[in-house]
C-alpha cells in the first residue's frame, strides 16, 4: 500500500530520465532471475490460499465447487461462537499456553544462568550438547517415548507400579493430567534450546564487570542477581512480550498425537478441530471460518506484541 | 576461559554440577531406554516387566522391522523427500534471499512485504489443502516438497546473514563487471558456506520429522512416510495391520521390541548429524537473533 506514494515521490523528486524505471528492470534483471523461484512460490503457496478463505462465507461442496456453492454471509461464524464447543476450545488454548508461560518460560532462563556458572568448558559442552538434543525430535517420536514411559501396556511407569503389585493407571486417558503431560512434552524438547539466546546475551557480558562483583565481596548468587540477570533482561521481556502475542497458537502436532477420544475435552484445539471436521469430514466451510477466526485474533495478537517490543527501542519479529 | 581465576570447586559448584547431570541425564534417558528395550531377545522378554538393561541382547528386532515392506518404503521415501528437499530448500532460500539484499531493486519492498506477511499470517489448514489437491499433488511425495520450498523465518535469516558479507568485496565484483548472479555464484555462496551448512541440517530434519502434512496429503498408507508409519506403530499398536502380513506368528520379536526399534530407527539420523548440527545450529539460530 506504501509502494504508491514513495514510487511517486522518487520519480518526481530524483528527476530521473525517462524510462528509468525500463532500465532498472535491464540492471537487475539478474537478480530478478534469483527473486523470481522463490516469489513465485510465495505467491502459489502464500498468497493464492487467500481466495480460499472466501469459503468461510460459502456453503462449500465439492461437487457444486468454488463457484457455484453458495454465500451464506456470516453464518458459519455465529453458529461457532453460539457453540458450547468453541469455549471449550478457546479454554484449552488458553490454558495450554498459560501452562506454558508458568512453568515453561522461566527454565530456559534458569537452565542458561545455571550453564553459564559451569566453569569447566568441556563439561558445559557436554551438556549443552545433551539438553539440545531433544529439539531435533519429531513430535511422533516425542509421543512414542510418552507413550514408552506412561502407557498401561508398555510404560515403564506402569511397569514400576505392576512391580509394586499395584494397579497400573492409564496417565495419557486422564484429563486432569492432559495440559501438564504436555507442558513436560515441551519442556523436555525445548527448555534446553531455549537456553541459546540467553547464553549468548549472556556471553555479550564484560567479564570486568564480574570481576569488579567478585573485588566488591559478591558471592556468586550475587553475581548472577546483579551481573548476569540484568545483563539477559531485555531479552527476556522482549521473548515474553513475543511469547504473549502467540497465545492462539499450540504445538498442532504434538496435541493431535497426545488426544483420544478419553481426553478430548481438554485436548480440543482450534487446529484439530479444523483437521478433524475440516478434513477428515469434509466440512471445509466450517474448517476454513475456524482457521480465519484463529489467524485474524493470531495476527492481532502478534502484531501488538511486535509494536510493543518496537517501542520499547528493540528490533521486532518484522 | 573462566576457570583462570577460580579452579577450586565450592559447595555451589557442586550442587549445579549435580543438578545439570541430572538434567542432562533427564534428556537422555527416554531414548537410552527405548534403545534397551528394542535390543532386548525374546527369550528373556517378559511383558509388564520393569527392566532398565536386558538380560540378553539381540538385533532381531532391527532384523525383523527392516525386512518388512512397509518400513523399507516409507524409510525410502523419507530418504527421497528428505534429500530432494533440503536441495530445493537451498536452492530456493538462498538465491532469493540474496535478491532480496538488494534494496534498489524495484518492487523489493513488497516483495519481502509478502515473506513477512507470511510469516504473521496464513490463510489456514483448509486452503492450503484445498490448494495441494487442486495443483494434484494429492499422495505424491512432491506434495511434502513443493508447499514448503522455502519459508520466510529461513529467508529472513538468511538474507540478514548476507547482509552482514563484506561490502566491499560484492560491490567491488559488480564494478569489475560481474553479473550478479555471477556474484551470486562465485562469491556470495562460498562466503555464505556456514549458513549453508546449518540450513542444510535444519532444512533436512524437518523434512525428516513431518508428520501432520504427510498425514493429510499421503492418504494411501503404501506411500506413509516413516514418521506416520512410526506413530501408527507405536501409538496405534498397529504393527501387524500396517503390511508386516508376511511374518505374522511365532516367527516374530515380541511387539514391544518391534515398536521400540521404529522409534529408535526414527531417531537414529538424527544422532548421526548431531554433532555436525550442533557444530552449526547455533550460528544459524544466532543469526536469526529471537525468530528461532
Amino acid at each position: 500500500m506504501k509502494a504508491e506514494p514513495v514510487a511517486h515521490h522518487e520519480t518526481t523528486v530524483q528527476t530521473r530520465p525517462r524510462g528509468s524505471r525500463w532500465s532498472d528492470y535491464v540492471k537487475y534483471r539478474h537478480m530478478y532471475l534469483l527473486v523470481i523461484p522463490g516469489f513465485l512460490y510465495f505467491a502459489v503457496f502464500k498468497l493464492v490460499p487467500m481466495w480460499g478463505l472466501l469459503l468461510a462465507f460459502k456453503d462449500y461442496h465439492p461437487v457444486a465447487g468454488f463457484v457455484g456453492s453458495p454465500w451464506v454471509g456470516w453464518k458459519h461464524f455465529t453458529d461457532l461462537f453460539t457453540d458450547d464447543h468453541f469455549y471449550v476450545m478457546l479454554r484449552n488454548t488458553l490454558l495450554i499456553n498459560i501452562f506454558a508461560l508458568v512453568f515453561f518460560f522461566p527454565l530456559p532462563i534458569f537452565l542458561a544462568v545455571m550453564l553459564n556458572e559451569i566453569r569447566h568448558e568441556a563439561f558445559k559442552r557436554l551438556n549443552q550438547s545433551l539438553v539440545y538434543m531433544p529439539h531435533f525430535l519429531s513430535w511422533v517420536v516425542i509421543a512414542s517415548l510418552t507413550f514408552f514411559m506412561l502407557s498401561v501396556d508398555v510404560g515403564l511407569v506402569n511397569k514400576f507400579i505392576r512391580g509394586m503389585g499395584l494397579e497400573p493407571y492409564s496417565f495419557l486417558n486422564d484429563t486432569r493430567l492432559f495440559w501438564g503431560m504436555l507442558t513436560v512434552q515441551s519442556i523436555w524438547k525445548d527448555a534446553g534450546w531455549g537456553t541459546i539466546i540467553f547464553l549468548a546475551a549472556i556471553a555479550g557480558v564484560n567479564p570486568e564487570r564480574y570481576e569488579a562483583a567478585v573485588v566488591d565481596g559478591a558471592n556468586r548468587f550475587r553475581q548472577i542477581w546483579h551481573v548476569t540477570l540484568p545483563a539477559i533482561r531485555p531479552t527476556i521481556v522482549i521473548l515474553l512480550i513475543l511469547r504473549l502475542g502467540n497465545m492462539t497458537d499450540v504445538n498442532f502436532e504434538q496435541v493431535l498425537l497426545m488426544m483420544n477420544p478419553l481426553v478430548r475435552s481438554v485436548a480440543d484445539v482450534f487446529d484439530t478441530y479444523v483437521y478433524n471436521n475440516g478434513i477428515l469430514r469434509g466440512m471445509y466451510s466450517v474448517g476454513v471460518a475456524v482457521g480465519f477466526f484463529k489467524g485474524i485474533v493470531g495476527l492481532a495478537l502478534v502484531m501488538a506484541s511486535n509494536r510493543v517490543v518496537k517501542r520499547m527501542g528493540h528490533e521486532g519479529i518484522y | 576461559m573462566s576457570f583462570v581465576h577460580q579452579k577450586k570447586l565450592t559447595l555451589f559448584d557442586i550442587a549445579n554440577y549435580t543438578m545439570m547431570t541430572v538434567i542432562s541425564f533427564m534428556c537422555v534417558f527416554p531414548f537410552l531406554y527405548v534403545l534397551s528395550v528394542s535390543l532386548t531377545d525374546r527369550s528373556v522378554y517378559v511383558p509388564y516387566a520393569f527392566k532398565l538393561i536386558p538380560d540378553k541382547f539381540s538385533l532381531e528386532s532391527y532384523a525383523y522391522i527392516l525386512s518388512s515392506n512397509s518400513f523399507l518404503n516409507a524409510l525410502k521415501s523419507t530418504v527421497f523427500i528428505t534429500i530432494v528437499g533440503t536441495i530445493l530448500n537451498l536452492i530456493f532460500t538462498f538465491t532469493m534471499a540474496y535478491g532480496l539484499t538488494e534494496k534498489r531493486l524495484p518492487h523489493r519492498n513488497w516483495i519481502y512485504g509478502t515473506v513477512v506477511f507470511s510469516l504473521v499470517f496464513s490463510a489456514g489448514i483448509i486452503p492450503n489443502f484445498l490448494l495441494v489437491k487442486e495443483l494434484g499433488l494429492m499422495n505424491s511425495y512432491w506434495a511434502l516438497i513443493i508447499p514448503s520450498l522455502t519459508n520466510a523465518w529461513s529467508l529472513i535469516v538468511v538474507k540478514s546473514f548476507m547482509d552482514s558479507l563484506p561490502h566491499e568485496v560484492i560491490e567491488s565484483a559488480k564494478i569489475d563487471g560481474c553479473t550478479d548472479i555471477r556474484v551470486f555464484l562465485k562469491i556470495v555462496i562460498p562466503l555464505s558456506m556456514p549458513a549453508i551448512a546449518a540450513f542444510t541440517l535444519f532444512f533436512a530434519v524437518a523434512h525428516w520429522n513431518t508428520y501432520f502434512n504427510a498425514l493429510m496429503f499421503l492418504t494411501d498408507s503404501k506411500k506413509w512416510t516413516l514418521q506416520v508409519l512410526v506413530k501408527s506403530l507405536v501409538l496405534d499398536n498397529s504393527a501387524i495391520t500396517a503390511g508386516m502380513e508376511s511374518s505374522i506368528g511365532d516367527s516374530s520379536p515380541p511387539s514391544e521390541t518391534v515398536r521400540s526399534a521404529s522409534v529408535f530407527l526414527a531417531i537414529l539420523p538424527i544422532l548421526f548429524v548431531y554433532p555436525f548440527l550442533q557444530k552449526h545450529f547455533a550460528k544459524g539460530v544466532m543469526l536469526g537473533s529471537i525468530k528461532g
